[in-house]
């Protein structure tokens, strides 16, 4: 289960691109894409081996006068939603 | 004319099938190439297909599936997948594995290859040379080490059918010893070669039932480490497959000598005239070549399809399987159990049922490229 003091970082197998027909984020991994919104694609551009917090942290600065409390409630549970999916790397490859 | 208008609207698509090339080390008796085979070898060259690639990427395609036949049989395989990648498309590799050649993986991912589907089609070798014509596990296994080596995202692809169903579990370890990410368990569906070979093919439905179970169960105690997919034979769900996620709405098929198609099988269907990439520019044939428009949407639907809740679930199933059953390919797909004809999946349900355990001894039509 993601906490905010894991370690994220997206799978090998997904690409993060944007979509030139709908100028959406995109994540592709084989035979799957999925289409993010806004903030999604803000998480997914985040998941670099930082903490789940360190996003929080790093949206909290971005989205000035948004409270910290819904955005840590959507990070967590996209990332939770990635991690179900098996869209981000597993433990052993997180430094 | 008051044609819906509104259904012939091409939609955008999502993924294209390049197959490379019929060309093929093994001889799967379910192949998904056309039983006459002997008709089509004169394959697109390099430049050609560097051309589809970026006109794919143009139409809106993200992602490209290089199949075949088998597509290691071409030289040109590396510049392929840096076309693609240049074009920014997600690249998916679908292999038997053979013929390897050393670092041959290594400049492929060097091109900019994205994933691996690797095809096993057993893992007891008897079982293997009687649905393939050979036993190819070993150069198979060496693959998947080279893609573990490479940190290349692979694919576990098998089919399943009578003769291998029985070691689902065999495959879910396989999986979890070669550290594939996703494990593709789809069973055979009867179009062309498989449907020529049913009758062998086809398992019961316990067979079928103890199958799912240990897929249902490896998926909940590998969740987050290997996705598992199970596809169901559309002669067992009762309602028809969403084939191609709806006709010429999501893919494009391009075969090895240029004929565009909306699924791999569209070409048994004698009525409908295919054109080539040789001719056309990919968005031409997408947009507005009257094969792609024949059954794209709704308004070709037939009784009870046209008014069913769940048209826009699956599509009105599959049109070969209307062709291949029915001799129409407009007519309503006879997977579905609220068709007029179902009762011929029905009965070949009562023969798999009849015939007993599955035993890899039947004689099969073996897939071969000199013809039938």
């Amino acid at each position: 289960m993601i906490e905010l003091d894991t370690r994220v970082r997206l799978a090998r197998k997904v690409r993060l691109r944007r979509d030139p027909r709908s100028s959406k984020m995109m994540l592709l991994y084989p035979e799957r894409g999925l289409e993010l919104s806004d903030t999604a694609a803000d998480v997914a551009a985040l998941c670099d081996g930082r903490t789940a917090a360190a996003i929080v942290d790093e949206l909290a600065a971005r989205y000035a006068g948004v409270a910290r409390e819904p955005i840590e409630r959507d990070v967590l549970s996209f990332l939770r939603t990635l991690a179900e999916r098996g869209l981000l790397a597993g433990g052993e490859e997180t430094p | 004319m008051t044609t819906a208008v509104a259904s012939l609207v091409a939609p955008r698509p999502y993924t294209l099938v390049a197959e490379l090339s019929y060309r093929c080390p093994l001889s799967c008796a379910y192949c998904s190439n056309p039983v006459d085979l002997e008709r089509r070898r004169d394959e697109l060259g390099t430049a050609d297909w560097k051309r589809v690639l970026a006109e794919a990427a143009a139409l809106g395609i993200l992602q490209v599936n290089l199949t075949g036949g088998e597509p290691l049989v071409r030289d040109d395989l590396e510049e392929l997948v840096a076309a693609a990648r240049a074009s920014e498309l997600y690249v998916n590799l679908i292999t038997s594995g053979i013929p390897t050649d050393g670092d041959r993986l290594g400049r492929l991912v060097a091109a900019g290859l994205d994933s691996l589907q690797l095809s096993v089609q057993d893992v007891d070798p008897a079982g293997a040379a009687w649905i393939a014509g050979r036993d190819g596990l070993e150069a198979k296994l060496e693959m998947a080490e080279a893609a573990r080596a490479l940190r290349l995202p692979l694919t576990l692809n098998v089919v399943l059918h009578r003769g291998n169903i029985a070691r689902t579990a065999d495959f879910v370890a396989l999986a979890e010893r070669i550290g594939a990410e996703r494990l593709e368990l789809a069973n055979t569906q009867y179009l062309g070669w498989a449907l020529l070979n049913r009758d062998a093919l086809l398992p019961s439905r316990a067979e079928l039932a103890s199958a799912r179970a240990v897929a249902d169960a490896a998926r909940e105690r590998l969740r987050g480490r290997i996705e598992i997919l199970f596809v169901r034979p559309d002669y067992y769900s009762d309602r028809p497959r969403a084939c191609m996620d709806g006709w010429a709405r999501r893919y494009v098929v391009v075969t090895p000598d240029g004929t565009a198609l909306p699924c791999h099988q569209a070409a048994s269907i004698p009525s409908l005239a295919f054109e080539n990439v040789r001719d056309r520019s990919l968005a031409a044939l997408w947009t507005d070549s009257p094969a792609f428009r024949a059954f794209r949407g709704e308004a070709w639907m037939p009784e009870p399809c046209r008014t069913c809740d769940e048209r826009d679930v699956d599509f009105g199933g599959c049109r070969c399987q209307a062709m291949a059953l029915l001799g129409d390919a407009a007519a309503p797909d006879p997977a579905c159990a609220l068709t007029p004809r179902h009762d011929l999946v029905l009965a070949a349900r009562v023969r798999a049922d009849a015939s007993g355990d599955g035993t890899a001894t039947a004689p099969l039509r073996l897939r071969r490229l000199s013809g039938r």
